[in-house]
């Protein structure tokens, strides 16, 4: 059983004045894999080496199972982690490997050599554990870097972009692996990605930080439907939602002369402000169709199962794309003169960039 | 064609090595002569070189006097290496530049106190002065050598062991020295080889007593009789233990050297 939690917690490097991390509150359940995502720069990874212990926290507090672990050495933490290089001793066999930790804990050799054939056999490792990290691929390293990990059987498993070394393939594959196997051990896991994708694809729950700050926590379903801000929007989902600043004219924001659907709520909400909003609307949540804004298509993009087709269209005097989703076998091509129309969710922010409505 | 090129350099370079090596093996006649590749070769010269205590002596005064300054320098400048690439004090620039800049100042700039002082310790003529001094030579660019070859090592690997659970003498004993181990040989050939061949020190402190093997080469030349030969004799024998270790080195000393390479 192990519960993480970030309370208030804070890292400033020496000789900067904005924190890396900035007041975290964070609250892990038991086996839950957890992903930190955001661009670079925003923090992520120095969250996860402060849960590591490798990175002093200033302010604030982290426990793992209501233990304050602020103060504690990595030594001391029952933590496993696998780095985005893997970072496995050179010297060493695969087997020597996974059972350094073991080794340190000075479990004897009987128990070690059997925990360590035991992680070797889910891993898949087996025949490899007399080889050097030199003489394995990619892939297995990585397997190797997990092996050493589970055959602890620690309280939290950290995960620095360990698949971001691998090819596009294979990286999918793993992703799927990797996930699988979280749920069976069933341990409490952090995940560090850049990748929007993998967050969606393994997150029980997401992080997303910019920053230092945390942006937003959820399910990916609710990051996707109701990002809190602009940048959770823009963010999370692939390609990224049409995001635009749209003047407003008693509650009804306009783009490209259109008025945008929103709920009462919202409208409410806009009626409320002066100026602008951005209005931020997904792909899929635009059709083409006979009547609507009208535009001139610039690029389709032929994904097989659908295709996303980049729209020229003239906003306030300006031209400006937009990406609408269409079927995958479509009739569409470039030069045609197209009409867009609203079909699902739109998404209103402010000029700070909050959400509107909803609360 | 780059090989035959290399061939040629290789060769001019060598050449007066040869020179030496061969007058080694002539009579004084012969070398004084016009060079020419046949002679009857004579081991009469390395007879009248070694045939006194002297050459034994100056011998074991080299030795120890450069095993041991080279075991301390290795001592001394390990921790100060893993100090300054895995643990950086503040300021650890102006450290490292500090090392260096006691290489700035001629040593003969440097003799005359340094005399001085070995007088006043009643230190000329002892090996301990020379060790003390070969020591202070060497370790700056043993902390320099040393710190690049710590600096190589992945800070994510020292990571991985504390995750793992591993002590810092732990960290030090499984983790980084494997991995600066060709490092640490490659330092130590280099403080070696420069205390072996270290002259200038030896000549002022200890050429009375306690002579090391450069200043013992000096003493064959002769200024009543043709010593070309005879010299060559003890030059050559003062060469072999630094290229018989060079070579035997030779593997783990370039693995050292291009340790930055190989990832």
């Amino acid at each position: 059983m192990a519960e993480v939690r970030f309370e208030d917690a804070t890292r400033t490097y020496a000789g900067s004045e904005i924190p890396a991390v900035n007041q975290l509150n964070l609250d892990i359940a038991h086996g839950e894999l957890l992903v930190l995502v955001g661009p670079s720069g925003s923090g992520k990874s120095t969250a996860l080496r402060m849960l590591a212990g490798l990175e002093p926290v200033n302010e604030g507090s982290i426990y793992i199972n209501d233990e304050d672990v602020t103060l504690a050495p990595p030594q001391s933490r029952d933590i496993a982690m696998v780095f985005q290089n893997y970072a496995l001793y050179p010297g060493m066999t695969v087997a020597a490997n996974m059972g350094f930790a073991l080794k340190q804990q000075k479990v004897p050799k009987e128990e070690r050599i059997a925990r360590v054939r035991e992680a070797a056999r889910i891993l898949d490792l087996e025949e490899y554990l007399d080889r050097k990290p030199k003489n394995l691929s990619g892939g297995q390293r990585q397997r190797v870097a997990m092996g050493r990990a589970i055959v602890r059987s620690p309280q939290v498993f950290l995960m620095d972009e360990p698949l971001s070394n691998l090819d596009a393939k294979l990286r999918v594959q793993t992703r799927t692996e990797l996930a699988d196997l979280q749920a069976r051990l069933g341990v409490t896991t952090v995940y560090v990605t850049h990748d929007q994708v993998e967050a969606m694809t393994m997150g029980h729950r997401v992080a997303v930080l910019r920053d230092g700050f945390l942006q937003q926590v959820d399910r990916p379903r609710v990051l996707y439907s109701k990002p809190v801000n602009r940048f959770v929007a823009g963010f999370i989902g692939s390609p990224a939602m049409n995001l635009v600043d749209c003047p407003t004219d008693h509650g009804v924001a306009q783009l490209a002369g259109h008025a945008v659907p929103v709920d009462d709520a919202v409208r409410a909400a806009i009626g409320s402000l002066d100026g602008d909003v951005t209005v931020g609307v997904r792909p899929e949540h635009l059709r083409l169709s006979s009547d609507g804004i009208p535009g001139e298509v610039v690029v389709v993009e032929e994904l097989g199962s659908e295709s996303f087709v980049h729209v020229h269209v003239d906003h306030r005097g300006e031209t400006l794309t937009l990406v609408v989703r269409d079927e995958g076998e479509t009739t569409t091509a470039r030069g045609d003169n197209v009409h867009l129309a609203f079909a699902g969710a739109t998404h209103v922010f402010d000029q700070a960039g909050d959400r509107l409505g909803d609360d | 064609m780059l090989g035959a090129l290399a061939w040629f350099l290789g060769l001019t370079f060598f050449f007066p090595i040869a020179w030496m090596v061969l007058n080694g093996f002539k009579t004084e006649a012969d070398a004084n002569g016009d060079p020419m590749l046949t002679f009857s070769p004579t081991t009469e010269q390395y007879s009248t070189v070694t045939e006194k205590d002297l050459f034994g002596e100056a011998f074991m005064s080299s030795v120890v006097i450069v095993l041991l300054s080279t075991l301390i320098v290795m001592i001394l400048a390990i921790p100060a290496a893993y100090a300054l690439a895995i643990k950086p004090v503040e300021k650890w620039r102006d450290v490292l530049f500090f090392f260096i800049s006691t290489k700035f100042l001629p040593i003969v700039g440097a003799i005359l106190p340094l005399y001085v002082i070995a007088d006043y310790l009643d230190l000329i003529g002892t090996r301990t002065a020379l060790v003390v001094l070969y020591t202070a030579m060497n370790l700056p660019l043993a902390v320099w050598m040393l710190r690049s070859f710590f600096a190589e090592v992945p800070r994510e690997l020292i990571e991985a062991s504390q995750m793992d659970g591993a002590s810092l003498w732990g960290q030090i004993t499984s983790v980084i020295m494997p991995i600066v181990a060709p490092g640490l040989a490659a330092t130590a050939l280099l403080c070696l080889i420069f205390a072996w061949n270290e002259f200038f020190l030896a000549v002022q402190l200890n050429f009375a007593n306690n002579q090391t093997v450069p200043i013992w080469v000096l003493s064959n030349v002769d200024d009543r009789s043709p010593f070309i030969a005879r010299i060559s004799a003890a030059s050559t024998l003062a060469t072999l233990p630094v290229v018989i270790a060079g070579w035997v080195a030779q593997k783990r000393m370039i693995r050292g050297l291009a340790m930055g390479a190989i990832k």
